[in-house]
């Protein structure tokens, strides 16, 4: 199940563990990726607190949870190398997976009709 | 939007170009184009890029006196260095100066490029380029400051002497070669010079000067050749559309203040590291606005100073960011920052206590609460490139 936030975040869920990146629309819109901020494996997120920083040349962005949880992994790559953001957003590129604390947070969300509609 | 924004006679071009349009000092201007901010910046550093800066405020400042005589220029001059302290006077002709307008504080109302025309007719006339965000209040004041002595004409559909005038900015080490092949005579102009040349029918007002760093112009050309013109540019395979994302990334690798963010009305030229601004005479003599406090600042020193500042690691410390000392004391602010493509790392600018800004300094940069080492850093961060007449020689 995949599903969207209005932050342009992507929420992908398997068993309880949920692997969360930033849409192709958002990368496009802050264009080259040139440096990425990672949670700490443990820290805990409340929906729609600040779990990541994504800063392209001219401006910084926040990433918010999509869903509470604990982080339990972090794409590593992605600090190390931030332009993959731009190349794989959806795939290769996600930022960090969590183990789901609520699943009932992920009806509030978008499904992928709504986003594409948001965006337009 | 509660205004409507202006349009510069690029603006179909920049759609036609794919550019991404965003509002920008009363104008819809592009902040990239379809390869982005990181590709645009490096084409630019590697070959030549084309920008359209036409919102900024161009304008003849013309002495009342008959035209083409040295009187006529020493008056135009004498009136205009009353606003600012560089030296307009003995300015050859052809040549240009960086310069500030000044209020009665010693701080800065714009920084602005005055130039003093090559023909022996146009003598008595200066000509002067502002920033967008500031044009209306800059010309306002000229006018009520020194319209008894001169006349103003601002380069728009009421000027019959000029005309409406874009404003083309080509930057970077094939620029010379680009502008060469369709305004030949370009390539052996002096850096910091501006003479006249046609093409097409269009009269052209070439300078050789820039906000990247590199070599390169900025043509001033009638509003109705001005598509054209840039076309004709864009069509040289060394050519690519510019936005203002990489002129940003360009001129903060450069050193180069931005109005508004390095330059305010609190800064004085000596806080801001263009004490050069000052000319030699204009220093002894003094007599413009606020001499008392940037000369003084000349003498013993000013209190706070603009640095560079190279943050370590990769994340960038943006505008506002607080600067503290070592000791955990806050010594300044950061007033651009970002990241530079060139240097494949962070570089920022920002003003610190006078203490503190030498090169080497360790400080600390609050970014989102938390306090990231960095250091004092010489500028430009990225070396000038520009244009020397030596060059030929050797």
């Amino acid at each position: 199940m995949k599903k969207y936030t209005e932050d342009h975040e992507w929420v992908s869920v398997e068993g309880d563990t949920a692997t969360i990146g930033i849409t192709e629309h958002a990368a496009g819109q802050l264009g080259d990726v040139v440096f990425v901020e990672l949670p700490a494996v443990g820290t805990k997120f409340k929906q729609k607190g600040e779990m990541a920083v994504v800063e392209s040349v001219k401006a910084a962005s926040d990433v918010y949870a999509p869903v509470s949880g604990e982080v339990v992994a972090v794409n590593q790559a992605i600090a190390d190398d931030p332009a993959k953001v731009n190349a794989d957003p959806e795939g290769a590129s996600w930022f960090v997976k969590i183990k789901l604390s609520s699943r009932s947070e992920l009806d509030r969300l978008m499904d992928e009709a709504s986003y594409r509609k948001l965006i337009g | 939007m509660t205004e409507s924004l202006k349009r510069t006679p690029l603006y179909d071009l920049h759609l036609a170009l794919g550019a991404k349009m965003v509002p920008f000092a009363g104008y819809e201007m592009p902040v990239q184009y379809t390869d982005g901010v990181l590709k645009e910046h490096l084409w630019t550093r590697e070959r030549a890029g084309l920008f359209d800066v036409s919102h900024m405020g161009q304008a003849f400042f013309c002495s009342k006196k008959s035209p083409g005589t040295e009187e006529a220029h020493q008056d135009a001059a004498a009136a205009l260095e009353t606003l600012v302290p560089g030296e307009v006077r003995k300015l050859k002709k052809g040549a240009m100066r960086y310069s500030v307008l000044l209020n009665e504080d010693g701080g800065v109302l714009d920084d602005l490029m005055i130039t003093r025309p090559l023909r022996d007719d146009d003598q008595g006339r200066l000509f002067i380029v502002v920033n967008a965000a500031c044009k209306d209040d800059d010309f306002a004041l000229i006018r009520a400051k020194l319209g008894g002595r001169a006349d103003l004409e601002i380069c728009d559909r009421h000027n019959a002497f000029a005309g409406a005038r874009a404003l083309l900015a080509l930057q970077g080490p094939c620029a010379a070669a680009v502008l060469e092949s369709i305004a030949p005579g370009v390539a052996a102009q002096p850096f910091m010079s501006m003479q006249p040349r046609e093409w097409n029918g269009a009269d052209l007002l070439v300078s050789r000067c820039g906000y990247t760093g590199e070599d390169g112009f900025e043509v001033s050309v009638r509003e109705e050749h001005a598509v054209g013109f840039a076309r004709a540019l864009l069509a040289h395979p060394d050519v690519k559309p510019i936005g203002l994302g990489a002129r940003d990334s360009l001129r903060l690798e450069a050193g180069l203040c931005l109005y508004g963010h390095d330059l305010d009305l609190t800064t004085s030229p000596i806080e801001a590291n263009i004490a050069f601004v000052l000319g030699k005479r204009r220093r002894a003599e003094g007599g413009f606005p606020g001499a008392d406090r940037i000369l003084k600042e000349a003498a013993i020193g000013p209190r706070r100073l603009r640095v560079g500042l190279r943050p370590e690691g990769r994340a960038p410390a943006r505008e506002g960011a607080e600067i503290q000392s070592e000791d955990g004391r806050q010594i300044g602010v950061v007033t651009s920052g970002g990241f530079a493509p060139s240097l494949n790392a962070p570089i920022a600018m920002g003003y610190v206590d006078a203490a503190q800004a030498k090169s080497g300094t360790r400080v600390a940069l609050i970014v989102r609460g938390k306090p990231l080492p960095a250091a004092v850093a010489d500028m430009p961060f990225v070396p000038h490139r520009y244009y020397r007449d030596q060059e030929k020689t050797t």
